[in-house]
C-alpha cells in the first residue's frame, strides 16, 4: 500500500505492516466490496481511526475531497487515517469518483 | 468522424450480438460471452494505451490509467475464471467484429493530436462504455448459464458504468 500525503495537518496517516501497532482511540473500519465504501457514512471521536480494508479485485483509494490525504488501497490491502480534529470529511475514489464516503468526526 | 466511428463500434457490438443470438440458439454461449467479454475488455486498454502515448492531459491520462488497470483486472479474472470452469473461450463474430471496429478506431484516432485526440478519445470512451453495457445488460449477463461468470459479468457491468460516468464527466470538462 502507498500512502500519499499531503501538507495538511488534520489527520495522521498511518502505513501498517504485520502485526498492528497501538492506537490511541478507537478503530473504525470500511469495507470496501462491489465498488462501494460500506457503511459509506461513519461517524467517530477525534483520535479514532479509519481503517479502509480492499475486498475489491481491483484497487481502489479513499482520498479526501479537500486534497488532504490520499490512500492508495491495493487489492486486498489496508489503509488506516487518524483524525485530530472535528469535522466532516467527504472522500472519494480517484479511480473510481462515483464512489463516495463521508467521516463525521466529533470532539471528544 | 469521430462520432461515425463510435457509431461503428456501437452497431457492431449490437449488430454481432443479434447475429450470435439468432445463431446460437438464440442466446450466445458462456465460451462466447466469456470470449466477448474478454475482447471488449482488451479493445479498451488498446485504446487506453494509445491515449498514454499520445495524450499530455493529465486528466486524460489519469482516465486512462485507470482503464488499464480496471480492464486488465477484470480480464485477469475473466481468464481465471474461464481456466478453472474448463471453458475454451470461442472467437465469434461479435467478437471479430469488435477487433475490426477497434482496429479502425484506433486508425482513426492515431491521427489526431493533442486537444482534439483527448475529446476523440473521452468521447469514444463514453460511447464505447454505453454500448457494451448496454451488451452486458441486455444480452450477455441475462445468457450467462454460470453463475460464476453472471456474477463476474454484473460486477464488470458496475465497473464499467463507473467508467462511463468518469468519461462524461470528462468529456463535459474538455468541451
Amino acid at each position: 500500500m502507498r500512502v500519499i500525503i499531503h501538507g495538511w495537518a488534520v489527520v495522521i496517516l498511518l502505513q501498517i505492516a504485520g502485526a498492528g501497532m497501538a492506537l490511541a482511540g478507537q478503530l473504525v473500519q470500511v469495507k470496501i466490496s462491489n465498488l462501494a465504501f460500506q457503511p459509506a457514512e461513519i461517524s467517530v471521536q477525534v483520535g479514532d481511526t479509519v481503517e479502509w480494508a480492499n475486498d475489491d479485485f481491483i484497487e481502489h483509494t479513499a482520498t479526501a475531497n479537500n486534497g488532504g490525504w490520499d490512500v492508495i488501497l491495493g487489492v486486498g490491502h489496508v489503509g488506516r487515517v487518524q483524525f485530530d480534529q472535528p469535522g466532516t470529511f467527504d472522500y472519494f475514489c480517484a479511480y473510481h469518483p462515483n464512489m463516495t464516503g463521508s467521516i463525521h468526526v466529533s470532539a471528544n | 468522424m469521430h462520432a461515425s466511428l463510435s457509431g461503428g463500434v456501437a452497431a457492431a457490438i449490437l449488430m454481432a450480438t443479434a447475429t450470435v443470438s439468432a445463431s446460437a440458439a438464440d442466446k450466445p454461449s458462456d465460451a462466447q460471452i466469456a470470449h466477448i467479454a474478454y475482447v471488449a475488455g482488451d479493445i479498451d486498454v488498446k485504446a487506453a494505451k494509445l491515449a498514454l502515448k499520445k495524450s499530455k492531459n493529465e486528466s486524460v491520462r489519469a482516465f486512462a490509467d485507470n482503464m488499464v488497470r480496471d480492464h486488465t483486472a477484470v480480464n485477469e479474472k475473466a481468464l481465471a475464471l474461464v481456466k478453472k470452469l474448463n471453458v475454451t473461450p470461442e472467437d465469434n463474430e461479435t467478437s471479430k467484429s469488435l477487433v475490426k471496429q477497434a482496429e479502425q478506431k484506433r486508425a482513426e484516432l492515431s491521427k489526431l493530436s493533442g486537444a482534439a485526440f483527448d475529446r476523440a478519445y473521452v468521447d469514444n470512451e463514453v460511447t464505447f462504455h454505453g454500448t457494451v453495457n448496454g451488451a452486458l445488460e441486455t444480452t450477455l449477463i441475462p445468457s450467462a448459464s454460470n453463475a460464476e461468470l453472471k456474477s463476474l459479468l454484473r460486477t464488470g457491468l458496475k465497473v464499467f458504468l463507473g467508467h462511463k460516468h468518469h468519461a462524461e464527466q470528462l468529456a463535459d470538462k474538455l468541451n
